[in-house]
């Protein structure tokens, strides 16, 4: 993982708060554990079934039943839990969800997100990430500023199918911590070694800088 | 009074099951996949049928199997990222897929099994996911109504079976079980193991064997059961 990836990865680690919980997305997201400590207070919730996710556990330590969303083998906690997709779901819809951290393909200026789909591509199903993007209390987007290609993926408008409508509150990048306001985007912290020119033109829509000195992470 | 035995042989109750049934499966990845009897429904080659399950598994494990022998008409899944094989089958028109949120498509299960015949909610409106469903105002918001699902047969593994059919799970191969398990006509359950009345204590058991039709114990657990090395 590149250094300005890694800064990020840890700087949205502060986004969990004590006491909360929490759904990580697969990827990127799933690695802002690396840099909790090892005693944090927190629920890591998976969609299949579990409340109070423990480390992942290599092949041969394994147990065949108990695997996160991802797929990845993963251990219990004192405390864990098990239960059914009914009631795994009912907590997300619920309002018991504080946080989700997901990944994009898009996020525009009113906090819409795209990041299931792209037409003639890839179109897998959203598993759960519609529940996910429309109901946890607060959602937090982690992704790269660009595409592969260069591209920008924060936009004026999503030009893919949306995952939820107006969710996104704040978007970490590679370059950026990103609120969405009801003014549009606000820079709040910038990546080091990163500009604000750099930055709007890596930006497919207007952002607001703020006057005083911007922090960097 | 004695609870009835309900076990009963691999072949016989697939046997029962008709082409062009609708089969709900239970499992989310490996965990709580019926290998068992999907591979002897896949050996006995029924055709037309409808799937729902919440993923495709992996290319050559459980329901692909019966995708690549052209038994399946239609699957309704949450996702299907995992299944190269399937995501070709869907892209070529070959298999005609319908994506449903993963607590939405939990939810119609359940009122399937409830005996109930929607739910209303709100998600998936505003996305194409909405398109195509009725909309109703509840409350002062609009919601999409979601049909409830049942089905003809559910295909479901459990770790503990009594011969009644009371059921208990592990660990992440809970997920859609305990839900399928209420909502089909025809309940079959695979068991890694088969114990005595009794050898379930009544706290114990996740579902009560009065919803389950057939229960067969797994002879040998195949290697699909086992990890995945990816």
């Amino acid at each position: 993982m590149s250094d300005a990836r890694s800064r990020m990865v840890a700087r949205a680690a502060q986004e969990i708060a004590p006491g909360m919980v929490v759904n990580l997305g697969i990827g990127l997201p799933t690695q802002v554990v690396n840099h909790l400590p090892a005693d944090f207070p927190v629920c890591l919730h998976s969609e299949n079934g579990l409340t109070g996710i423990g480390a992942m556990l290599p092949y041969d330590e394994a147990d065949r039943n108990l695997i996160d969303a991802g797929g990845a083998y993963v251990s219990t906690i004192p405390g864990s839990a098990f239960f059914d997709s009914a009631v795994s779901f009912a907590l997300v819809r619920s309002g018991r969800l504080d946080l989700t951290l997901l990944g994009a393909f898009e996020v525009a200026r009113n906090g819409d997100l795209a990041n299931w789909k792209i037409p003639g591509k890839f179109s897998p199903g959203a598993g759960g990430a519609i529940e996910l993007a429309q109901k946890a209390r607060r959602v937090v987007v982690m992704t790269t500023h660009c595409d592969r290609k260069g591209n920008p993926k924060l936009l004026d408008a999503c030009t893919l199918p949306l995952t939820a409508r107006g969710r996104v509150a704040r978007i970490y990048t590679d370059m950026a911590v990103v609120d969405v306001t009801p003014n549009g985007f606000a820079l709040r912290e910038l990546a080091t070694g990163v500009s604000v020119a750099e930055l709007r033109a890596a930006t497919g829509a207007s952002i607001t800088i703020p006057q005083s000195d911007i922090p960097t992470f | 009074m004695k609870l009835p035995d309900k076990s009963t042989e691999l072949h016989d109750v697939i046997a029962a099951i008709p082409n062009g049934a609708t089969v709900l499966v239970g499992g989310f990845g490996v965990p709580g996949t019926p290998f068992t009897l999907l591979n002897e429904l896949a050996r006995q080659g029924q055709r037309d049928l409808v799937l729902v399950k919440n993923d495709a598994n992996e290319a050559g494990m459980g329901i692909d199997h019966l995708i690549k022998n052209g038994q399946v008409r239609k699957l309704i899944v949450t996702h299907l990222g995992l299944n190269a094989n399937a995501i070709a089958a869907m892209n070529s028109g070959d298999l005609e897929v319908e994506f449903c949120a993963q607590g939405i498509l939990a939810e119609r299960i359940r009122a399937g099994g409830a005996g109930l015949g929607a739910i209303l909610t709100d998600i998936g409106i505003e996305t194409e996911l909405a398109n195509g469903k009725q909309v109703v105002e509840m409350n002062g918001r609009a919601m999409l109504v979601e049909p409830a699902l049942r089905a003809d047969v559910a295909l479901i593994h459990a770790a503990i079976a009594d011969p009644f059919g009371n059921l208990a799970y592990a660990a992440t191969a809970r997920n859609f079980n305990p839900l399928m398990a209420m909502a089909a006509a025809r309940v079959i359950v695979e068991a890694e193991a088969l114990v005595p009345l009794g050898g379930l204590a009544p706290d114990a058991v996740e579902t009560t064997g009065a919803f389950v039709d057939h229960v067969v114990e797994i002879k040998e657990l195949s290697q699909e059961y086992g990890i995945v090395r990816r």
